[in-house]
């Protein structure tokens, strides 16, 4: 194991084209998932963390920004060597039945990706199918010749997740890869997930709507909104001590037994077309004064990896200006 | 059949649904998707019911809205302030629907119709129930979408549904529902496709609404974190039956079916640390059994801890064994906080 990061995602962007102008999905955004590690994405419809999901596959390319994948590159690669570096990298999608071929029995399912990199013969691969269906909790002569629509949503997840573990991955990225499923399933494929980790030493980049749900997997969490990261930290800081009025705000809204405290956020998320300038947090925010509009908010360390990129994040620092200082308290 | 109360009670309830039952015909076998489901939802209470897909939540509302596919066969009784709605004709549920009972879907953008203005879809459900002018139903639109919370009204109401977001989308359709005073909103998986902001500030506006309209509200629900912060009362089914009924705090305090405590447990909470299992139910190996192959006892025991022999000899009937809290289990858990 060494102490490079496996991936370092470093200032990407990925711009594209509409009828009502260009989308600014992903806008800078910079992360390291380590060896063995859960970096888990929170963010919510429109944040850009699906985009941002696939710029890493580089499927499609981001429009800048570098992707370095075990030291590797991926946005300067093409073609075969792509596929290449690629190989150790996989991902498992929120609908199970939509990337699963529904003509195709489950057997052949999962060694597809061993074909498709030319993995061993025949027996050798077959031999690997059925080990990674029992991985995943499937059996392998009686749901290995199923077809996907003779399986369950959850059974579906579980073969999904075969495809991805088949080819013996370093980094798995989930992208609302169990959000379809009924909680008790759910339940069942996260501790799968949390199995996989140990028992084959994977990593993962986790991303959900869903913050609880993040934090059950996540070692660290990062906050998405409208193609930036607000915040970025060990999971349970962020939960405990949020510094962005952001990640507060999505706390706040979670329903649980204690709604009592619960407080809605104001307004609606602007368009990722014409992002507001500055903090593009700032329109929706309790906090937001003038400078947020002038000048956007450069990343800081506020405690040991614990990162927010806010003018006036929720707890007083002596590094932080005295306005920010006054705030601290005013509660709308 | 367990009751919550005494008959003399009866005309409080605005729906009071009495053993229904629906059935749908499949190849070669039949589907009992709900199972002898009683419960009452008076004015101005919020009842959640939730479950998982399949447990019948769904079918057993839109089979009082008259809304199922014309191969089901419903028996039982729903009254809703005392009229029997199962065996209505299409002409008469139409007339009761909007008018009494509305409901709103998961989906608003499958639900609006993309080439019609807003404003004009809310006059057309006005107009479905008020003998009024179509300049009148035009500016009651805009009153509805101010009731909503939508900014600037006049100029939304001339919008496509495209041109609004997913939040405000709901906000229409709740408008559309509420468009004729109904007595009673059910709102299915309203805000199951809606960010957690969003989803927080339609739910606000619903409880709102409710108070303001003195409205029964029911929240059908696959989530019970959200039954548990924002209903009064609280019905959990599985395979077609209710298994626990309880006062929301209650319920998430001293829950009894070992169904309802798994669901529980299973529910990833903010407050849990990192990475520590989640307790997951063994037994039947995934998701609900098939509805139309119910095992002769206790619908959950193949997959319930709890279970001994006589849960799969003989299905415990649902009864009220404490007061307002009901359960269907022979072995239920001692009722500490789960």
């Amino acid at each position: 194991m060494t102490d490079a990061p496996l991936l370092q995602v470093r200032d990407l962007v990925h711009e594209f084209p509409t009828d009502i102008g260009t989308v600014h999905a992903v806008s800078g955004v910079s992360f390291d998932v380590h060896q063995g590690e859960t970096l888990g994405i929170v963010g919510e419809t429109g944040s850009g963390k699906s985009t941002l999901a696939r710029a890493v596959m580089q499927a499609p390319r981001p429009k800048a920004g570098a992707v370095l994948f075990r030291g590797t590159d991926l946005v300067t690669l093409r073609g075969a060597r792509l596929l290449q570096a690629r190989r150790h990298l996989q991902m498992v999608f929120q609908d199970p039945f939509g990337s699963l071929d529904p003509k195709w029995r489950v057997r052949d399912l999962v060694e597809e990706p061993l074909i498709a990199y030319k993995t061993g013969d025949r027996a050798t691969r077959r031999r690997r199918v059925d080990e990674v269906l029992e991985l995943v909790g499937l059996d392998p002569a009686g749901h290995g010749g199923r077809r996907p629509r003779e399986l369950s949503g959850g059974q579906a997840q579980r073969v999904a997740i075969a495809r991805a573990v088949a080819l013996s991955p370093a980094l798995i990225i989930c992208d609302e890869a169990v959000s379809s499923l009924d909680v008790l399933i759910q339940a069942q494929v996260l501790n799968l997930f949390e199995r996989l980790r140990a028992e084959l030493g994977l990593s993962y980049l986790f991303i959900a709507h869903d913050l609880a749900l993040v934090k059950q997997v996540s070692d660290r969490v990062a906050v998405m909104y409208l193609g930036k990261l607000c915040e970025v930290g060990p999971g349970e800081a962020v939960y405990r001590q949020p510094l962005h009025p952001y990640t507060r705000a999505l706390l706040d809204s979670v329903p649980g037994a204690g709604a009592a405290t619960h407080k809605t956020i104001r307004g609606e998320p602007p368009s990722p077309v014409h992002p507001p300038s500055g903090c593009r947090f700032r329109t929706r925010c309790p906090r937001a004064e003038q400078r947020c509009a002038d000048e956007e908010p450069v990343p800081r360390e506020l405690a040991t990896g614990h990162r927010v990129a806010c003018h006036f994040p929720l707890v007083p620092m002596a590094r932080s200006t005295p306005r920010s200082e006054e705030k601290i308290g005013d509660t709308p | 059949m367990g009751q919550p109360d005494g008959t003399e009670q009866v005309t409080d309830a605005l729906l009071d649904v009495e053993d229904l039952r629906v059935t749908f015909p499949g190849r070669g076998r039949e589907v009992h998707a709900v199972d002898g489901v009683s419960y009452r939802v008076y004015a101005g209470q919020t009842l959640a019911i939730v479950g998982e897909s399949g447990s019948g939540k769904t079918v057993s509302c839109r089979a009082v809205m008259g809304l199922l596919p014309p191969g089901a066969l419903i028996t039982g009784s729903a009254r809703f302030q005392g009229r029997q709605l199962i065996g209505l004709s299409d002409d008469q549920l139409r007339e009761h629907r909007g008018a009494n009972i509305a409901m709103v879907f998961q989906d608003p953008a499958r639900s609006l119709n993309p080439t019609m203005r807003v404003g004009a879809q809310i006059a057309e459900a006005v107009r479905a129930h008020q003998d009024v002018s179509k300049a009148r139903a035009k500016a009651q639109a805009v009153d509805l979408l101010r009731l909503v919370h939508i900014p600037l009204p006049e100029r939304r109401s001339v919008e496509y549904p495209h041109q609004l977001s997913g939040g405000m989308r709901q906000r229409v359709m709740i408008a559309i529902a509420l468009a004729c005073r109904p007595k009673l909103l059910i709102a299915d998986e309203a805000t199951t496709a809606l960010d957690v902001t969003t989803q927080a500030q339609i739910m606000d506006l619903l409880l709102e609404l409710q108070a303001e309209l003195g409205m029964a509200l029911m929240l059908i629900s696959h989530d019970l974190g959200l039954a548990g912060a924002y209903a009064d009362e609280v019905i959990v089914m599985y395979a077609g039956r209710i298994v626990e009924q309880a006062p929301a705090a209650r319920l998430f305090s001293r829950v009894r079916m070992p169904y309802t405590q798994a669901l529980f447990e299973a529910i990833p909470r903010l407050e849990r640390p990192a990475h520590a299992p989640l307790p997951v139910i063994g037994g039947h190996p995934l998701g609900p059994p098939d509805a139309s192959d119910l095992p002769p006892g206790c619908s959950f025991a193949p997959r319930c801890r709890r279970a001994a022999d006589d849960c799969r000899a003989a299905a415990p009937p649902l009864e009220e064994h404490e007061a307002g809290h009901r359960w269907a289990c022979w072995h239920p858990v001692d009722g500490g906080t789960s």
